[in-house]
């Protein structure tokens, strides 16, 4: 099998989903349910081809692998394909949560089907590209690619201020990604290649890493995202029909950290220690400001994307602690940020569905009437909060010891995201969930269909399995983060050294 | 050094196109109701002169007392000039059909400025340069004023015709100067001349004439702050000449413009850099902002085309093979989306009201017209600089000759500006996805326009592919080296 190109077939079979959904014609029911059918078995394949890499991915080498190699642009600019212990995850993550998106928007989506679930398969061919790639100029492709569909997710089938939220969205997220352009433009005409590994072992000039450290963070920090450049996601969340935001959640703010660890931190390792500070001071202020902010929110997602906000706060931490637990708990966080966020999103779905507000102040007592419902948002609750056995736990401990390491102060202040995460996680349960069953429109909900059971299973294993028994998934990625640390390790001794021959002299 | 006998061979095309023109003039004279024969014949002349063009040797060649020139450069950009005039005599043809307004003349006048186009792309010298473009703008003119009972149309070639006789004036006043103080029109023998003068010592008539033949030229291509003509004489204008106009001159000036800053100013860079700086960055800038204002389609697409000219001199100012590329390239796949959005505006057309072009009319289309909607927002994101499409790597090309040149804040200012640019390029999609449905349009019935969007659209789409890309690139690549080592 060792020809068979794996890679590209997962990232691009969604594609072939497309052209059959373009192909559909004739009387509109028909086109919608062959739509939806054809998108879920795509989605579903996709896994299934995926699920090789979690079969057969070697976890004792630190290299690439799966590589596939052909001509593109000329002048150094490959079509290359690969991935490490950092990105199969991710590429797994994404193909995981895609089949449930669909699934999510089987019934509820009810106007203009097709072009719905062609946007969703062309957001995943662009998402899986983006951890597959090897070449810096397809993942920018990829990268940017994706916010096409995006824009066009939300704006058509979002809320009611939709069109602000996809505009913002894209915006935002194209202002940040064309200062990495030329950061990237500025790395070709240095290195004369755009071949990723290569560029991870060519030293750059510390002096112009700093820029390009600060480039590229534009991007990510957008993409992130980090304080104070965050404020696109609460709209698009909240704008966002479910499946955008389990999306947004599950797999697009994976990238920022994806970035973070795969070009930030080995190509630019001077300037990743020197702008360290700064990492942890935006950080630690989204952990504590917008935990603050999720406590007084009204509307359930909004609650829940400064949530997202304060978490990923935890995984930048954890990257720019430079030791393996920070980074492998960076990890572990976002997985477990892909699962629980994406659920809790659904949560918020499930109840939106039937009465069409996510006001937090219209629900209330809802355990009295969907027993079965109130169990699942207490379980991811409950991840969420981080409590031990589910996979935030995992994540956070192994972050927070990284960063202890460092930095005591910055894990001071982490650690009152951990508490306040509890306390606006469980007062939004108590609000939602809990209390008298006094208001008569929530009477008629009903509980928890066998749709959706489908769609909670799978996150609630996962969740307990990531929580319980994390090597198996720890075990993908210790070797490459292990290398990746060894590497700044090195970059660092060599860059030490060199100062101190300057300043001898 | 006079010949006797010059040799014409390279100049087939040429030559056959202008004696094309005559003989179409003369078919649409004494033949009655010939505008169809006309047009397809003049249709076949320009593919004619395309092979012809391609049939020379692309090594350089110099004929005609060294006026004439033609190289890999000349060849390429021949070919976009030829190709975008092709298409829109053809896009006009269908257009006229429906609208009536049919005249012979409109495809005569048209072969007429493919024929100055292709002698300004070949100038070899400021005569040929100024012939050329007289040829090419005197065409335009009367083109622009095509629709002789629109108050618009009238005031628009009016518009064009002073503000262009003006520009001329300048250009010709900086030729005058620049032979007043070299004592030679022609490129080599400048270029010798310049080449003698040490870097900063160039005496100031030089420099004023460079500057003035510059201006001259900035307003050809509507480069800021000379862009004043183009949203006029683009919303005036019937569609087809406006889509003709935004591609096959610009493409020929900016030919020109490269060639005149390379070959004779070549060893003057230093001094040109940073005019040419200016009009790049005013017109990315001034592009991108004044149209997010705009409400008619013609409109914003004459500010798109002069944010697109800003991004295109972005090249020419590496002062490299390299930039020259990406010149190249920047033009190639600006053509293809140009052509195909303006096939898009032209079917904008219902039943009472006739041809619309307000952005509001768009309103819903992706409800009534699915496909149509689908190939606007390709075209928008693409023009937008959106990656995978097409005109992601055309402002790549441009780019990465800034960047290895140095000048970051340059590149900078080009990319912030293409972030303001996609605000109103994306709001057409906003418009055609998220808005109510207006009044349906009557659909597109026409072959030939559906067979150019839906060719504009998958080259577009397909420009990632290798198999697409690289003819392209490699034939730039060529091209460009033979420019820029004279």
């Amino acid at each position: 099998m060792e020809y068979f190109p794996i890679l590209s077939t997962i990232t691009f079979l969604p594609l072939l989903g497309v052209l059959i959904i373009l192909s559909i014609n004739g009387e509109k029911e028909i086109v919608e349910r062959n739509s939806r059918n054809a998108a879920l078995l795509t989605t579903v394949a996709t896994f299934l081809f995926s699920l090789v890499l979690w079969f057969s991915f070697d976890k004792s080498t630190a290299g690439f692998q799966f590589v596939e190699e052909a001509k593109w642009l000329g002048g150094g600019i490959q079509y290359k394909m690969g991935i490490d212990g950092i990105s199969v995850l991710f590429v797994l993550l994404t193909t995981f949560i895609m089949p449930i998106c669909i699934l999510c928007g089987w019934d509820t989506i009810k106007k203009r089907v097709k072009e719905y679930m062609i946007a969703f398969l062309l957001l995943e061919c662009f998402m899986i590209g983006v951890f597959c790639t090897l070449d810096l100029v397809l993942f920018y492709v990829f990268f940017e690619a994706g916010l096409i569909p995006m824009f066009l997710i939300i704006g058509i089938w979002g809320g009611d201020n939709r069109v602000y939220a996809a505009y913002k969205l894209f915006l935002y997220t194209l202002l940040g990604s064309v200062l990495m352009l030329v950061a990237m433009l500025y790395m070709y005409g240095q290195a004369g290649t755009t071949d990723i590994p290569t560029l991870m072992q060519f030293n750059f000039n510390p002096h112009a890493q700093t820029w390009l450290f600060l480039a590229f963070f534009a991007s990510f920090a957008v993409k992130m995202p980090m304080w104070p450049v965050h404020t696109w996601l609460p709209d698009a969340h909240v704008q966002a029909p479910t499946a955008g935001s389990v999306i947004l959640a599950g797999i697009l703010l994976k990238m920022g950290g994806y970035g973070f660890l795969r070009f930030s931190l080995p190509m630019f390792p001077v300037a990743s220690e020197q702008l360290a500070w700064l990492i942890y001071l935006l950080s630690c202020i989204a952990i504590i400001y917008t935990s603050l902010v999720a406590l007084r929110q009204t509307d359930m997602k909004k609650l829940i994307a400064y949530s997202s906000v304060a978490h990923m706060g935890f995984v930048t931490i954890g990257i720019f602690a430079f030791n393996i637990q920070g980074i492998e708990g960076s990890i572990v966080v976002m997985l477990a940020h892909g699962f629980v966020a994406s659920a809790l999103f659904l949560c918020v779905g499930v109840v939106y569905d039937r009465l069409h507000t996510r006001d937090i102040d219209r629900y209330g007592g809802l355990v009295n009437i969907m027993p079965k419902y109130a169990l699942v948002f207490m379980f991811f609750t409950m991840a969420s909060v981080g409590l031990p056995g589910t996979a935030n736990f995992v994540g956070e401990v192994l972050v927070l010891v990284g960063i202890f390491k460092v930095s005591t102060w910055t894990t001071f202040f982490a650690l009152f995201g951990v508490i306040l995460g509890a306390a606006y996680m469980l007062y939004l349960y108590r609000r939602v969930v809990f209390g008298d069953l006094t208001k008569e429109d929530l009477k008629a909900m009903l509980d928890l269909d066998k749709r959706e059971i489908l769609i909670f299973a799978p996150l609630v294993i996962l969740t307990l399995w990531l929580g319980v028994y994390p090597t198996s998934f720890m075990d993908f990625i210790h070797v490459s983060v292990d290398n990746l640390v060894t590497q700044h390790e090195a970059s660092m001794a060599t860059y030490h050294a060199a100062v101190q021959t300057v300043a001898g002299n | 050094m006079v010949e006797i006998f010059p040799n014409l061979e390279i100049a087939y095309g040429e030559i056959f196109l202008a004696i094309g023109a005559m003989l179409l003039l003369m078919v649409g004279v004494f033949k009655k109701d010939s505008v169809n024969l006309v047009s397809w014949l003049a249709v076949g002349f320009i593919v004619i002169t395309m092979f012809l063009s391609l049939a020379v040797r692309s090594d350089q060649t110099f004929t005609l007392s060294n006026l004439f020139v033609v190289d890999g450069f000349t060849q390429f950009m021949k070919i976009l000039v030829l190709v975008a005039s092709a298409l829109a005599v053809i896009m006009s043809r269908e257009f006229f059909r429906l609208e009536g307004e049919d005249r012979f003349e409109f495809p005569v006048l048209m072969v007429l400025a493919t024929v100055g186009m292709m002698i300004m792309v070949s100038a070899n010298d400021l005569m040929s340069l100024y012939m050329g473009i007289e040829l090419q703008s005197l065409s335009l003119y009367v083109l622009a004023a095509f629709k002789r009972d629109s108050e618009k149309s009238t005031e628009a070639g009016l518009k064009y015709f002073v503000l262009g006789a003006l520009s001329s004036g300048i250009l010709l006043y900086g030729c005058s100067l620049i032979y007043g103080f070299i004592g030679s029109t022609n490129f080599s023998s400048i270029a010798t001349a310049v080449a003698g003068i040490e870097e900063g010592s160039a005496s100031v008539g030089v420099i004023v004439g460079l500057v003035f033949v510059l201006a001259g030229l900035a307003f050809k291509v509507s480069a800021v702050p000379f862009h004043m003509w183009t949203p006029d004489v683009y919303e005036g204008s019937q569609t087809p000449v406006t889509a003709f106009f935004s591609v096959a001159p610009k493409v020929a000036a900016l030919a020109l413009l490269a060639r005149t800053l390379y070959v004779p100013f070549g060893d003057l860079s230093g001094s040109w850099a940073q005019v040419v700086i200016f009009m790049s960055v005013a017109s990315m800038i001034l592009g991108s902002f004044a149209a997010i204002m705009q409400t008619n389609i013609k409109r914003l697409m004459a500010y798109s085309s002069i944010g697109h000219v800003g991004f295109a001199l972005l090249g020419l100012i590496a002062g490299n093979a390299e930039g020259i590329r990406g010149v190249m390239i920047y033009m190639a796949i600006y053509l293809v989306m140009n052509v195909g959005m303006f096939v898009c505006i032209m079917s904008m057309r219902r039943k009472e009201e006739g041809m619309v072009e307000d952005i509001a009319d768009l309103s819903g289309l992706a409800q009534n017209h699915p496909v149509m909607a689908a190939f606007i927002s390709i075209f928008m994101f693409s023009l937008a600089g959106v990656p995978p499409l097409a005109g992601f790597f055309a402002k790549w090309y441009v780019i990465i000759p800034i960047v290895n040149a140095g000048y970051f804040t340059l590149a900078t200012i080009a990319v912030l500006a293409s972030v303001v640019g996609a605000y109103y390029y994306i709001r057409i999609v906003k418009v055609m996805y998220f808005d109510a449905p207006a009044e349906e349009f009557v659909p597109q019935k026409s072959l030939p326009m559906k067979v150019i969007v839906t060719l504009s659209a998958i080259l577009v789409l397909a420009f990632i592919a290798p198999q697409v890309s690289s003819p392209v690139l490699d034939h730039a690549q060529a091209a460009a080296q033979g420019l820029s080592q004279k």
